[in-house]
């Protein structure tokens, strides 16, 4: 989970919606976490559950005493899509991309998303091995970090 | 507390609804498209408005209860109600919130109704105009996971890939609602037939999604007035009682960033049984259903569902000549529902089960005494609702 993309290589084009941390600040660990090239997620601090989404409360306990760990960057592609029709006026013209929703099995089976770098037009497997890439926008007005998913 | 239950106590007395447009195109404005309608189910029903006590609706309706009453000059309003929630799932929701209240004593007559003119308004396909997103959209915009289509590909997908289930079963859903809009002057596919090779031959839009997977996105409105079976029956139109409903969602099934445990469903799990149990029928009494398109993959979750056949069922089950009116096993989508009839957010779903009981569909199932509508799938809540003939009561 050490690469990093260099900035303007991005996977897809500039102009989306750039992310920010919720001004409650509930996932704001996350965010910083992937400015450090960290996957970080949610662990209660009582009962140790994985939690991600993150939530002000423990969904295992009710603990309000809600951490946040590291998370190792490997996990299995549990589901996909191949997106073609452009939504979005920055998507036009750019071709299909793959979204995937990746298992992190050693971390109580959390999902998390990002897109799957390489060939957009490559077969996805379900239960294929993955890992973790940090995409920085360090042009952004405020930088932030996306986090994709590479083919192992 | 004893007779819990709305069975058989409540009526869908009357049925309104504006031309169908495609989006964009209403000559009107939405408000005015939704008194139309309302006072379309009013005249429909052989109510005067003025004894409009009530109304009801879903998705965040735009058009406020309050203002309508003041328009319409109701001398009093004693219930206004919004279902929580997004997409179609708040349309069963909202005749049983409805039929609660009529229930309960908390008023007489509520309107259900969902208007949507989306050429004045933001389009659901397309994305909002933003700079930046935080919370779950934070999550997903960035990463091009933005429509409604995108946002439940997953899911189908994660679906098909569990069960073995095939592109050909999503595409006979299709096919089956085109085929209903054929005879269906309303819908806004009529004289437009789809071919299974036009089917195949239509881009992706998301896969496991083709176009023709996907729902319309239209202007108009859809109204239904609610009222007690006692005073249906003095009403001229045969009564379309309300048997069963049902509302909600699965454990966590709202987790962010998909993390529903139980991820490849339609939400419906845990809602069926309560369904099942008020209206005091099972699958196999269901003679049509209505089942919410947002895109076919969420059908044909939502058909295993609520019993109709086995996950691993599917692929056989899902053929075309099973789904049509009048003599297909399991008739569905019989005006040609979100796809090829109007994408009224599924109200319009819930009008065609009353059509059914009527005997009025332009598809019609003979005899037909149990319909059931499926609101939502792959949102949440969600909801489904059983309506009956006077013979089921």
């Amino acid at each position: 989970m050490s690469d990093v993309a260099t900035s303007g290589a991005y996977y897809l084009p500039a102009g989306l919606p750039a992310p920010v941390p919720e001004p409650d600040g509930l996932d704001r660990p996350y965010w910083e976490g992937t400015r450090r090239g960290e996957l970080m997620a949610q662990r209660c601090n009582r009962c140790h559950a994985w939690q991600w989404g993150p939530e002000w409360i423990c969904h295992a306990c009710l603990a309000t005493d809600v951490g946040w760990a590291r998370v190792d960057g490997r996990g299995v592609i549990y589901s996909w899509e191949r997106a073609w029709h452009p939504v979005h006026a920055a998507l036009k013209g750019h071709g299909p991309y793959i979204v995937v929703l990746v298992e992190l099995p050693h971390a109580g089976h959390i999902r998390m998303l990002g897109n799957l770098l390489g060939d957009p037009h490559q077969t996805v497997t379900i239960g294929a091995p993955v890992e973790a890439v940090f995409e920085a926008h360090d042009d952004a007005k405020t930088p932030f970090t996306l986090v994709h998913w590479k083919p192992v | 507390m004893k007779d819990r239950t709305l069975r058989g106590k409540v009526a869908l007395a009357g049925i309104g609804e504006t031309t169908y447009y495609k989006h964009g195109q209403a000559p009107t404005s939405e408000f005015q498209l939704a008194l139309e309608a309302i006072l379309k189910a009013c005249g429909d029903a052989g109510v005067d408005p003025r004894e409009i006590d009530g109304f009801s609706s879903y998705s965040n309706d735009r058009n406020d209860p309050s203002r309508i009453a003041a328009a319409l000059g109701l001398p009093a309003l004693r219930f206004s109600n919004m279902q929580w929630g997004g997409g179609g799932g708040g349309g069963s929701a909202a005749v049983g919130n409805a039929a609660a209240a009529v229930a309960g004593g908390v008023a007489d007559c509520v309107v259900v109704f969902r208007a949507l003119a989306q050429g004045q308004f933001q389009r659901f396909g397309a994305a909002p105009p933003l700079a930046t997103v935080s919370g779950e959209p934070a999550m997903t915009f960035p990463y091009g996971l933005i429509s409604p289509a995108q946002r439940f590909a997953m899911r189908v997908m994660r679906f098909m890939h569990e069960h073995g289930v095939r592109h050909e079963a999503q595409r006979a859903i299709a096919l089956a609602s085109y085929h209903h809009a054929q005879s269906n002057p309303r819908a806004v596919m009529h004289g437009r037939p789809l071919t299974a090779e036009a089917y195949d031959a239509s881009r992706w839009i998301v896969e496991p999604f083709r176009l023709f997977d996907c729902c319309l996105e239209n202007d108009g409105a859809a109204a239904i007035v609610v009222v007690s079976a006692d005073r249906a029956r003095d009403l001229p139109r045969r009564p379309a009682y309300l048997l069963g409903v049902a509302q909600g969602s699965e454990h966590r099934n709202a987790a962010r960033a998909h993390n529903a445990p139980l991820y490849a469903t339609s939400s419906f799990t845990t809602v069926v049984p309560r369904l099942y149990d008020m209206a005091g029928v099972t699958p196999a009494d269901v003679d049509v259903v209505q089942s919410y398109e947002n895109f076919t993959g969420g059908v044909l979750m939502s058909l295993v569902e609520h019993g109709f056949f086995a996950a691993e069922e599917a692929n056989d089950f899902l053929r075309v000549d099973n789904l049509l009116a009048p003599s297909g096993r399991l008739p569905l989508n019989t005006s040609g529902g979100n796809l090829a009839e109007c994408y009224m957010h599924g109200l319009e779903l819930v009008i065609e089960a009353v059509r059914q009981l009527r005997r009025e569909s332009t598809a019609q199932v003979p005899d037909a005494e149990v319909s059931m509508v499926i609101s939502g799938p792959m949102v949440t809540p969600v909801s489904s609702l059983i309506l009956g003939g006077e013979s089921t009561l």
